[in-house]
């Protein structure tokens, strides 16, 4: 699955992400600075989103937070590698990350997955499309069980889908449109279908 | 008698209000709350005993009792409240809707219970995943700083507690309270050895108590209306109300607050629609998150949801994440997918784990189809018990645990598959 690809020579944070390090750095005490290393990895991840189209950390990028955070690079390396949510490759425009853990396979993940899969011309997990626009990864339990099955793309959690409504949603990314994340049958959060039936001020 | 509204901790758990503070407030948190700490640390702990409240984030040790722990005097090292918003147990989804529809619940909670055990600041850890909520999170601990309520002199009370959001990265591990640590120094989450416990040697070596979210956001709620208020509801040492996520084969799967110990059926009833098909096409529940034994039928009619209840079933109320199967889950499948989540989520520190849940995934999917020797269902229980209890951290016993509540109450059905399977392979050796 995984294809060779190019590291980038250079990283040097944008003006964007810089005037966020300040603020970061604040919320550790004084020679504790390693515990920015997950947000710096975040802020370097979104500003390649935003440069190339790609949301990923290359290593040079790494180096540039170890120095930062006067850490070891290996150690920034380990904790890249570490956590999932660190692309250490290139990835595609959208991210399709779908839970197949046991509450979303009970209710029709192994669909999602399909629909994925025909919609976005991906022929498996790891995979990236031939256009460039999606990327599909397994990811485990998102922790929105009850609005199962769970497609996550980038940021955004789409809940309660079928393969008829991942088709639609892939074929709206495809048109450069984000629809609104949440229930994709207009369920109010966690709330069971039809609307709450605690809570409804019936009490009052 | 069902749990009515009033007495509900979470009134807006379905996001129908806005989280800010101003509905917040409406909503009657941030009420009092320097008068509340006028009382004093030591009141606050006994009122908190008092209520009967257990952790919510799975083992369910006494609140009150763990905040004790924290030192009465500091020797020089600062204190800390670390919240544990890493919400990853598979079927458990109740802190995600505290965080992004009641925030001001938990951020409040930070500041009590991190005054009652002499924090200096507290760090929120959130699952990574949660990005929209961590966002929600973010802008209300930015309102009540500009309220005057974290900060210095927090509240008008005198005391000074900072209070910051630090997101994870995507590792199940993290929810173990020494891996949480661990990531939060900025380092790979990998459990420490106990002792020493966090309230000797937490995080930058400093004392620390780890909470859950939906623990330390109950707290307000439980210190205004008091103690005997809370232990109104459910059984002796099973106190209070709780989150429970409702999810699976019922027919409209939900987040709903009710009381700790009513039956499984009746929430399942009362509260989701029932079982898909009707009462009879249950076939199990996985009753607290992914990690406890799941309990077939005949159990599942008349236990309690309680610690207690569930315990002496040999399955446990953990996170309170009810999964529900009905009759069409193919229910091997649907433990090899939890030992697959296991496998994945390994921190590979300690061998039994790091090799045992490989060894107990490869084996599961063999016996999804039957490709196995009735012999080795015995063989996996086995190893399932090595790996129990001979790691650092609770991976390993959550990893066997699911497997074992499987061979307890479907064996016949795995050995159906192993002899099914036979049954079809000898003709064709034959031929």
């Amino acid at each position: 699955m995984s294809q060779p690809h190019t590291e980038p020579d250079s990283f040097a944070f944008d003006a964007e992400s810089e005037g966020r390090i300040p603020g970061i750095l604040a919320r550790y005490p004084e020679g504790r600075q390693a515990s920015a290393v997950l947000p710096l990895l975040y802020l370097a991840q979104r500003q390649m989103g935003r440069a190339t189209g790609s949301a990923w950390v290359p290593r040079v990028a790494m180096d540039v937070i170890a120095e930062r955070l006067s850490m070891p690079a290996m150690r920034v390396y380990e904790v890249a590698t570490f956590y999932l949510m660190f692309n250490t490759r290139p990835i595609g425009r959208f991210h399709l990350q779908v839970c197949g853990t046991t509450p979303c396979m009970l209710r029709g993940s192994d669909d999602v997955l399909r629909a994925c899969k025909d919609a976005g011309g991906l022929k498996g997990y790891g995979d990236t499309s031939a256009d460039g626009l999606f990327t599909l990864t397994e990811v485990e339990c998102l922790g929105a069980c009850v609005n199962a099955p769970i497609l996550q793309v980038d940021d955004d959690y789409y809940e309660d889908l079928d393969y008829e409504r991942t088709v639609a949603l892939i074929e709206t990314l495809k048109r450069g449109e984000r629809p609104a994340p949440g229930s994709s049958i207009g369920r109010q959060a966690a709330a069971p279908e039809g609307g709450p039936i605690v809570l409804t001020g019936a009490e009052d | 008698m069902a749990l009515s509204d009033k007495d509900r901790i979470f009134t807006n758990l379905y996001g129908t209000q806005p989280w800010n503070l101003e509905a917040a407030r409406r909503r009657g948190d941030w009420d009092g709350t320097r008068e509340m700490l006028a009382r004093g640390r030591d009141a606050l702990i006994e009122d908190v005993k008092a209520s009967g409240l257990r952790g919510r984030g799975g083992a369910g040790f006494p609140t009150g009792m763990k905040w004790s722990f924290m030192p009465k005097q500091s020797d020089g090292r600062p204190s800390y409240l670390v919240v544990n918003a890493d919400e990853s147990e598979p079927g458990t989804c109740k802190d995600r809707d505290i965080i992004r529809h009641d925030p001001h619940k938990l951020i409040e909670g930070c500041l009590v219970a991190g005054f009652a055990m002499g924090a200096c600041a507290g760090y929120i850890y959130i699952r990574g995943e949660y990005y929209n909520e961590s966002v929600v999170l973010e802008a209300a601990v930015a309102e009540a700083y500009e309220a005057g309520l974290l900060g210095k002199n927090a509240c008008g009370s005198g005391y000074d507690f900072d209070l910051y959001v630090h997101r994870g990265a995507g590792a199940y591990i993290c929810g173990e309270e020494t891996a949480l640590i661990e990531s939060l120094e900025g380092k790979k989450g990998m459990p420490r050895l106990k002792p020493p416990f966090p309230a000797a040697v937490g995080l930058y070596g400093c004392p620390t108590t780890v909470n859950n979210v939906e623990t330390i956001a109950v707290v307000p709620t439980i210190l205004r209306r008091g103690a005997s208020w809370f232990t109104g509801f459910g059984r002796e040492r099973n106190a209070g109300t709780k989150v429970f996520c409702i999810s699976g084969h019922v027919n409209k799967p939900c987040n709903v607050e009710a009381e700790m110990s009513i039956p499984l059926r009746e929430l399942i009833e009362r509260y989701a629609g029932g079982v898909r098909g009707g009462c009879d096409n249950l076939l199990a529940v996985i009753p607290g998150g992914s990690s406890v034994p799941l309990l077939p039928k005949r159990i599942c009619d008349d236990v309690l949801m309680d610690f207690d209840a569930l315990r002496e079933h040999r399955s446990g109320l953990g996170t309170a994440g009810v999964i529900v199967m009905d009759k069409s889950t193919d229910v091997v499948r649907a433990i090899a997918r939890l030992a697959h989540f296991y496998k994945h989520e390994s921190c590979g520190q300690c061998t039994p784990c790091r090799e045992g849940t490989g060894w107990m995934k490869r084996v599961m999917d063999r016996m999804v189809r039957g490709e196995a020797e009735i012999e080795e269902i015995d063989v996996l229980e086995q190893v399932t018990r090595q790996v129990e209890g001979h790691t650092i951290c609770a991976l390993g016993d959550a990893a066997a645990w699911p497997i074992q509540g499987l061979i307890r109450h479907f064996r016949p059905e795995m050995e159906r598959r192993i002899l099914e399977r036979k049954g079809q392979a000898m003709p064709l050796a034959a031929e």
